[in-house]
């Protein structure tokens, strides 16, 4: 019974993790960036829905739909300033701008607000808890794991069955090629980044509502592991993420559960060097041998 | 051609020193000068526990306009304010530029027991008294069993609350089995967690699970399962009300329901916020005041605070931040001047001087003594329940 | 005739650098500079060994890590449990301390570095939080509250270790392993075909750049009183990375230039603590947007004073994509 439940305790926090995961994934197999940021972009996201939800007095679901287009239309933002520039410099020099860009984005906050946290209201979503088999699964559970679901199902669709998809392959694949095919590359880019924001954001409110605290560094840890949990997966690819989230959610819940809460971090992270070792493109990466 | 990069480095070496004995020129004056007594803030204003550092600050702040109002033996306070980044290295560095570059009567320490154990020496080497409001590490104030003198603290780190949470535990909740949840990263919280295992076990209870976390977690969950599978009547939880709101909220979510109890650590406004009004019923504080006491002095500073941040509540950083600048500026009007070791040994005299946390009288190791009471929350309000003398 | 002249440089350099600590030895012992600028200087020159010694990883060998905090952190611990535990003096200290460090570096380096690019950074950055998390859960060095530590660093040992520093791997660079190392990061397979052991020359590199980074941990540790698992985060990998790529992938001297630069920024805003990071950061973003091969690019400060050369360190091209 408690296994089980330490499984649904997992399963929640790895979808918040695989949410985060998504947009990293796919930023990177576009621009082949490790976009830093996207940890603080989780961040704007949980205080835009905060507000919503506060200043504004709206619900859980019109909070999480503005969070969302503020995030889009701030990755779009952050694309645009800091990294277009940068797109045919070294990648190491990007690197060093998305660790910039981070930094103000949590500093700016700091900056405009302080740096104590803050609550989400109760009651935002009441929903009653389940009781299955003795296992106790609360309501919010189910909604972060029901919201996350439909959000990759949908990233899914947008990515396979839409134009605008079929451009981000192909700008993933090759980016030269794609333009002489003329995909606009740019606009390709912005879309991406803007999709990835947008469900960091939606992370970021349902965050908020699962563990009530939200803070100006709150982005930084989940960043990291979300970045753990993409490159667990296969870094560029998008059920990768999923996957990848939802195992290191699951692993870190065990490896607390087996009582070594304080090693938990450094087991997500011996997983990760281990994957990497033995199958350095991820779960569900395919090996590609480089040709001299 | 080889080994010309020598130069370069060397080269820039010497534009660096250029630099700085450049910038040796402006450092004047000495910390009383012209109806001011400058005093110098080291705090976490930036990296990962910004918001502790942060919220002193404001306490601080609160303070020293309060007592520039009035002034002290007519003069005023001015504060200098340095952020070490939450990193013991910059510590030491802003540490040393208030004393020998601001050149301040009295430095306020950092709000963490490591930011601030970075500062002592330097502290003591600069003869300039050193206060922290928060930090709880033992050695702060006594090495080896020699009393740093140029070193104070406001906060309590006697293990007096944790004695008073166990014989609370054994007598009143009449309670057999416990466990205990600790924030390993903090002095504090393990200094607690030990008296109280200590007394518990004196008293014929069993600690039937010890759990650990670090500052800044989130998912308590997956601890609170394993606490809950070992069945305690009753769990501690000395830690600060960041992680504590999120501990109480997440252990009701997974039906834990037994009574849960902590230290001053937890009394924060934004502990009701975090964990909800609902779930923080059956849990008690041990605490050294309670902020819903009528005290006129608790009351006075919370409006106070309110009135200057927005309606902002005031937590247990801010309320030992503005406490520190009272307890210094008392013994600055005591010392009747701005020489340091004159403020050293009236800090050192403070008996019994009324503050927002309590009375202050300090011990030989230069740690304040402190009466205990111990409160409910019920529906979100501190609801007084008994007091204790040491 | 040319290597007459070299020789006659670097003795020179060596003299300067001699004269320039002496002098600066009297004026902290004359205490014309006080406290707070001769810290600045102790800090500045522990960034000048952790940027040469990640220079030496990333700028001439091409290996992208983003652990380094990491054996800091080795270097840190192993020596103050030398001297505050065990009671050995000082230098054996500092020995220690970069040993451990290398050794840490070998255990890493070896399976790592079959990995190539951004899949190395990630280990490297992975392993730099493994360090950090077995130090929180070692209660004999204090877990996660920390260390206290006495303060031992003085000038000369602090301006011996960066002279070390430099002259090795200055030194390093340019010989036939240097080679061997820039002809790995210009084009691994080439390399290797032209039958340089790749693999033996990464790990040295790698073990090299640990051993001075421990060196630097154990002045550290040394000189600020006490260590703490939470000072050798993530963060600080990414600080001394930064300072690699401002000052120019490639360029060593950049890399000093960059660490002293970025010291005395940070330390001068610590009195506006406000508005410090945003500055940094901005100054971060603006530096990387309008000079993204860093300050000096890929050439050595000295090749300004030389029309007509280029540095060996590194590439001619500024812009030419070579690292990660």
């Amino acid at each position: 019974m408690e296994v089980i439940q330490q499984l649904v305790n997992g399963i929640s926090l790895g979808s918040i993790y695989a949410l985060i995961a998504l947009g990293y994934t796919m930023v990177y197999g576009i621009v082949k960036l490790i976009n830093f940021a996207h940890g603080d972009i989780f961040m704007v996201g949980a205080f835009i829905g905060f507000y919503s939800i506060t200043i504004l007095d709206l619900g859980f679901f019109p909070a999480l739909l503005i969070s969302m287009v503020a995030c889009a239309i701030f990755g779009v933002l952050i694309e645009r300033i800091a990294y277009k520039p940068l797109r045919n410099a070294t990648r190491i020099a990007a690197l060093i701008t998305a660790i910039g860009v981070s930094l103000f984005i949590e500093y700016g906050t700091i900056y405009a607000r302080g740096a104590q946290p803050e609550a989400y209201p109760d009651g935002v979503v009441s929903l009653k808890s389940l009781e299955l088999f003795g296992v106790k699964i609360s309501g919010q559970s189910i909604l972060i794991l029901g919201t996350s679901l439909f959000l990759m199902i949908l990233l899914q669709f947008i990515v396979h069955k839409t134009k605008i998809g079929k451009a981000m392959r192909a700008v993933s694949h090759d980016m030269d090629a794609a333009k002489l095919m003329g995909i606009n590359v740019n606009n390709t880019i912005s879309a991406t980044f803007a999709i990835g924001s947008a469900l960091a954001g939606a992370a970021g409110v349902i965050f908020g509502v699962y563990y009530t605290k939200i803070e100006p560094l709150m982005g930084i840890i989940p960043g990291l592991k979300a970045f753990v949990a993409a490159v667990l997966g296969g870094i560029g690819i998008i059920p990768g993420a999923m996957a990848g989230g939802l195992v290191l959610g699951v692993i870190e819940s065990l490896v607390s559960a087996a009582g070594y809460s304080l090693w938990r971090d450094g087991v997500a992270f011996v997983v990760l060097i281990l994957i990497l070792i033995f199958r350095p493109a991820g779960l569900f990466g395919k090996n590609i041998r480089e040709k001299v | 051609m080889r080994k010309k990069k020598l130069a370069g480095v060397f080269m820039s070496f010497m534009v660096a020193a250029g630099v700085l004995a450049g910038c040796n020129s402006s450092a004047s004056g000495d910390g009383e000068k012209g109806g001011k007594i400058k005093i110098g803030a080291n705090l976490e204003l930036s990296g990962g526990v910004a918001s502790y550092g942060q919220s002193a600050k404001e306490g601080i702040e609160l303070a020293i306009e309060e007592i520039n109002k009035k002034g002290i033996n007519g003069k005023k306070l001015e504060l200098v304010t340095v952020d070490n980044k939450s990193d013991a290295a910059e510590a030491t560095n802003g540490a040393l530029k208030l004393a020998t570059q601001d050149k301040v009567v009295a430095m306020i320490g950092a709000a963490t027991s490591t930011n601030t154990l970075a500062q002592v020496q330097i502290a003591q080497d600069n003869k300039i008294p050193l206060i922290t409001p928060t930090a709880t590490n033992a050695t702060i104030t006594n090495k080896d069993g020699k009393v740093n003198d140029f070193v104070f603290r406001t906060c309590f780190i006697d293990p007096f609350q944790g004695t008073v949470a166990a014989n609370f535990a054994s007598n009143d909740l009449k309670v057999k089995s416990a466990a205990v949840l600790i924030d390993s990263s903090s002095d504090y919280s393990k200094g607690l967690a030990a008296s109280f295992k200590k007394n518990f076990v004196a008293n014929g209870g069993k600690i039937v699970k010890e759990e650990a976390y670090v500052a800044k977690d989130t998912d308590f969950r997956a601890t609170l399962t394993n606490i809950k599978a070992a069945n305690p009547e009753y769990i501690f939880v000395p830690g600060f009300y960041e992680e504590v709101g999120l501990i109480v909220k997440q252990a009701r979510e997974i039906g834990l329901n037994v009574p849960i109890m902590g230290g001053d650590g937890w009394d924060s406004p934004n502990l009701v916020k975090i964990a909800g009004k609902d779930t923080l019923n059956n849990t008690f504080i041990t605490n050294h005041y309670s902020s819903g006491d009528s005290d006129k002095k608790v009351q006075d500073f919370v409006a106070a605070f309110k009135a200057k941040y927005n309606g902002k509540s005031p937590d247990a950083f801010t309320a030992l931040g503005y406490d520190t600048v009272y307890f210094l500026a008392d013994a600055i009007k005591r010392a009747g001047s701005g020489d340091s070791e004159k403020i050293r040994k009236a800090l050192e005299e403070t008996d019994g001087l009324q503050l927002v946390s309590g009375n202050v009288k300090l011990d030989k190791n230069h740690d304040p003594i402190k009466a205990a009471v111990i409160l409910e929350y019920k529906n979100g309000e501190q609801q007084f329940k008994t007091k204790i003398n040491p | 005739m040319n290597i007459l002249k070299q020789a006659k440089f670097f003795w020179t350099s060596i003299v300067l650098a001699i004269v320039f600590s002496v002098i600066m030895q009297f004026l902290i012992t004359g205490g014309t500079l006080n406290q707070f600028y001769v810290n600045t200087l102790f800090f500045i020159g522990i960034n000048i060994i952790l940027a040469t010694s990640l220079h030496l990883i990333i700028g001439i060998t091409g290996q992208f890590s983003i652990g380094h905090a990491g054996f800091l952190a080795v270097g840190a611990y192993a020596s103050a449990i030398m001297t505050m535990k065990l009671g050995l003096p000082f230098p054996v200290a500092i020995l220690v301390g970069g040993l451990a460090a290398a050794v840490a570096g070998l255990i890493i380096g070896i399976p790592t570095l079959r990995l190539k690019g951004d899949y190395l950074a990630i280990a490297t950055l992975g392993f730099g939080e493994i360090v950090r998390i077995v130090f929180l859960n070692i209660d004999y060095v204090g877990g996660a509250s920390g260390m206290t530590v006495s303060h031992l660093t003085t000038w000369p040992w602090l301006v011996a270790c960066v002279v070390l520093t430099v002259v090795v791997i200055a030194n390093f660079t340019n010989s036939t392993h240097g080679r061997a190392c820039i002809s790995i990061r210009e084009n691994e397979i080439a390399a290797d075909a032209m039958g340089i052991n790749t693999t033996f020359y990464k790990v040295t590199a790698f073990a090299i750049g640990a051993f001075f980074a421990g060196i630097a941990g154990a002045l550290y540790a040394h000189n600020f009183y006490i260590i703490q698992p939470t000072n050798f985060g993530f963060l600080k990998s990414f600080d001394i990375l930064i300072f690699v790529v401002l000052g120019g992938l490639g360029s060593m001297s950049g890399a000093v230039i960059a660490a002293i630069l970025l010291t005395i920024i940070s330390t001068y805003l610590s009195s506006y603590p406000e508005v410090r990071m945003v500055i940094y950061s901005l100054v971060l973003i603006t530096m990387m947007l309008f000079r993204p091969q860093g300050l000096l690019g890929t050439r050595e400060i000295t090749s300004f004073f030389k029309a007509g050369k280029t540095a060996k360190g590194g590439v001619q091209h500024d812009d030419k994509k070579t690292v990660a």
